[in-house]
């Protein structure tokens, strides 16, 4: 195996550079696809394009693969806590099981483990290129891609090469989401957002509010719970908090047994309502705000330890915040606490600067592109984003299927353009689709899919694809 | 073969439950860079049938070779309730803790195992050595050759092989006799699961597949032989004179050879 983090290596092949646009010189890749990112969606798509018969440059702005997951990178946004919210079998890819000696919800670092052994058993890093950025992507005629990139932190000379493909997998747990509060500059205290959060002790003997009742802001407020002097948590709504076993095994199967015997949404949200009364009841008498929607209506809350820490006080569950004031946090209810650190933990949003916002049909540029699968871009058939999906369950599946899928797009471009034009009229026809039930918006919601739904229609498309 | 099937509802809220399982190996002194090789023994057998000969030839010719039992065979963890799910499991989990992406090849039965094992596993390559996969044909010729050993089996009890079944005559009677005092037995789910198995899924990454096998087994009847190297778009090769159990019969060294030389030439594999 060959590692590639000498940025001296010459071209794989020296093909003589023609004059591209503005005069810059392009270096022809031919067949290769480009994929941006080496982190779970990245490495997945570098696995199933070769597999299928493709070459491959990735490229990757860290120096080690693993993307979020790779604590070392300074955009990643695990903490020192962070396990996964979906068991093993939503969670790793369907093609390579994680150890059996694992448990059912593993770690973050074990994780990393797994990726780095994926990488290293299917000989993906000798088509990384480690340390270096995308910072263009245009396209070219003949539905071809100019990349350009250059070395991470913007020094060194830029060089654009040209690809049959591109395979977007830059993910969207990096780039911080921050609300905007009247009087947060003449807060006094400290202020975070969870990406910044990395180690409890950052909260010990601190009066702490965490603000934000996803996945990451119920694992901080549970910390905070044990480690912090005092521990608020700031939700705007009501949530259902889901417990990571029930009925003797992970959560996630139960509700998949389910959804294997199709069992229609109305019966497993009364199946799930029924559960959840028969172990914690009722939220309100904790002082928790009740549910304004069903249970899988909004992206699902993971979390033993939330309530148990609520139930013993150690959270103080408060409303929305309506304004900050210099020694203080004002409250929609007109209450006043005192924290002396603020998190928030609401969330991240996808961004794409090396792309020009149209060609992904987000004329607003607001980071929503319209795509079909959530994957494929009107217009532009050999262009793909992978891992742009939250799904109530595990990511990496979802990604897996989705590089298949494109890959044998690709195959099918070559040798059933009937094929491949009948697909490409799909993409115009049906791009902006959701997968799930009835899920409330908010500016980052939009991409958030129900994993079964999801693969039905991906596996849909990909029979379509290749039916007889 | 059956579609490609994405939605595995049952398999994710079911998984199968893990089992202690026993991997024996024979590495080449030189890493050459050659894929690994796994060797799954069929029904009845362990790890042991492949670490008689043919993983020490393996590895002298620079192949890192390995050897498992499936669960409730050999040293492996006990699992009498085990099902063909449970040993295509055991086979990908061990396929994927490789360092490298291996060539599986499974022996009998195991070639059955390793028919579903490629479903969820993108091997480098398959070889599947006198496959069982199973039917009303094979239990037949079972039926007519070891009538007391194989009904039995059929009503959930053991399958008993004999000698005769496994090896050419040229094998010395003590040996022979050592090796089937070895044999086990499979769970009896999995083997009735020989008489109807749902078809593999196909295979991941479209592996490169070599059938070989004997005209003279007495477990695999030849036209049985022949429809699972057509299911794979090729014949098998064949070793006149030798048993069913290749990897232990007198002239061993034919067949890993052959197997060997496949492997190198074959452009996935390389």
């Amino acid at each position: 195996m060959s590692t590639s983090t000498d940025h001296g290596r010459p071209d794989p092949e020296a093909t003589p550079s023609a004059l591209g646009r503005d005069d810059r010189p392009v270096s022809d890749r031919g067949d290769t696809v480009c994929v941006i990112g080496a982190g779970a969606s990245g490495l997945t798509a570098i696995k199933n394009l070769r597999e299928h018969g493709f070459g491959v440059d990735c490229y990757e702005r860290e120096t080690g693969i693993g993307g979020a997951w790779n604590w070392r990178h300074d955009r990643s946004p695990v903490y020192a806590s962070t396990h996964l919210l979906s068991s093993k079998p939503f969670t790793q890819f369907p093609d390579f099981p994680m150890p059996d000696s694992w448990p059912d919800y593993p770690h973050h670092s074990q994780l990393l483990s797994y990726f780095e052994r994926y990488a290293d058993h299917f000989d993906l890093r000798s088509h990384i290129w480690f340390g270096t950025e995308v910072i263009r992507v245009e396209p070219a005629a003949g539905d071809r891609w100019d990349v350009t990139t250059r070395s991470t932190g913007g020094y060194g000379p830029e060089r654009t090469s040209q690809y049959a493909a591109v395979v977007v997998a830059n993910g969207h747990n990096w780039s911080p989401k921050l609300p905007r509060y009247e009087g947060l500059e003449q807060f006094r205290g400290e202020i975070m957002h969870a990406s910044s959060y990395k180690d409890p002790a950052q909260l010990r003997g601190k009066r702490v509010l965490v603000v934000g009742a996803g996945n990451t802001g119920c694992d901080i407020a549970v910390e905070a719970a044990q480690q912090a002097s005092r521990c608020w948590h700031s939700t705007r709504r009501g949530y259902w908090y889901a417990p990571k076993y029930v009925l003797g095994r992970p959560a996630d199967q139960v509700n998949d047994a389910l959804l294997a015997m199709r069992v229609p949404l109305r019966v497993r949200q009364w199946l799930y309502h029924w559960t959840l009364r028969l172990t914690v009841g009722d939220l309100t008498r904790f002082g928790l705000p009740k549910p304004d929607h069903r249970v899988y209506e909004t992206h699902p809350i993971a979390n033993s330890q939330l309530v148990y820490y609520v139930g013993h006080g150690a959270i103080g569950p408060v409303p929305d915040v309506a304004r900050f004031h210099p020694y203080a946090v004002e409250l929609a209810d007109g209450r006043e606490i005192d924290p002396e650190l603020v998190i928030f933990a609401t969330g991240y949003l996808p961004r794409f600067e090396f792309l020009d916002a149209s060609v992904f049909g987000d004329s607003a540029g607001v980071g929503r592109p319209t795509l079909w699968l959530n994957a494929f871009t009107p217009g532009h058939p050999t262009l793909a984003v992978a891992g742009l999906v939250q799904p109530d369950s595990g990511l990496f599946t979802l990604s897996h299927w989705q590089t298949v899928l494109f890959a044998r797009l690709l195959l099918a471009r070559r040798d059933r353009p009937e094929r491949a034009a009948a697909f490409a009229q799909k993409v115009r026809d049906r791009a902006g689709e959701r997968y799930s039930a009835h899920v409330k918006d908010s500016s980052r919601h939009w991409f958030e899919v129900g994993h079964a739904d999801y693969l039905r229609a991906v596996e849909r498309a990909l029979h379509d694809l290749e039916g007889k | 073969m059956s579609e490609l099937r994405i939605m595995r509802g049952r398999e994710w809220s079911r998984p199968v439950r893990p089992a202690r399982r026993e991997v024996l190996s024979a590495t080449p002194e030189l890493e050459e860079g050659r894929p690994p090789l796994l060797f799954v023994p069929g029904f009845g057998h362990g790890a042991w049938a492949f670490a008689e000969h043919w993983l020490g030839h393996a590895a002298s010719r620079g192949f890192p070779a390995y050897a498992m039992s499936l669960r409730g065979h050999g040293a492996s963890e006990a699992a009498p309730e085990a099902t063909l799910r449970a040993y295509a499991h055991d086979v990908v989990q061990v396929a994927a803790g490789l360092p490298r992406q291996a060539v599986l090849v499974g022996h009998g039965a195991g070639a059955l195992v390793v028919a579903h094992a490629l479903a969820r596993y993108p091997a480098r390559g398959a070889v599947l050595v006198a496959p069982v996969f199973g039917g009303w044909g094979v239990l037949g010729a079972a039926l007519r050759r070891n009538p007391s050993g194989t009904l039995p089996a059929v009503f959930g009890g053991p399958l008993r092989l004999s000698r005769g079944q496994l090896f050419s005559r040229e094998l010395p009677d003590e040996e022979a006799r050592r090796h089937v005092a070895r044999l086990g037995r499979a769970g009896r789910r999995a083997q009735w699961a020989l008489l109807g198995a749902p078809d593999a899924e196909p295979a991941v990454g479209a592996p490169p597949v070599l059938v070989l096998g004997s005209p003279d087994d007495r477990v695999v009847p030849t036209s049985a032989l022949n429809g699972v190297a057509r299911r794979y778009g090729s014949a098998p090769l064949l070793f006149p004179g030798m048993g069913h159990d290749l990897m232990l019969d007198a002239r061993w060294a034919e067949p890993i050879d052959a197997i060997l030389d496949w492997l190198e030439k074959e452009p996935a594999t390389r």
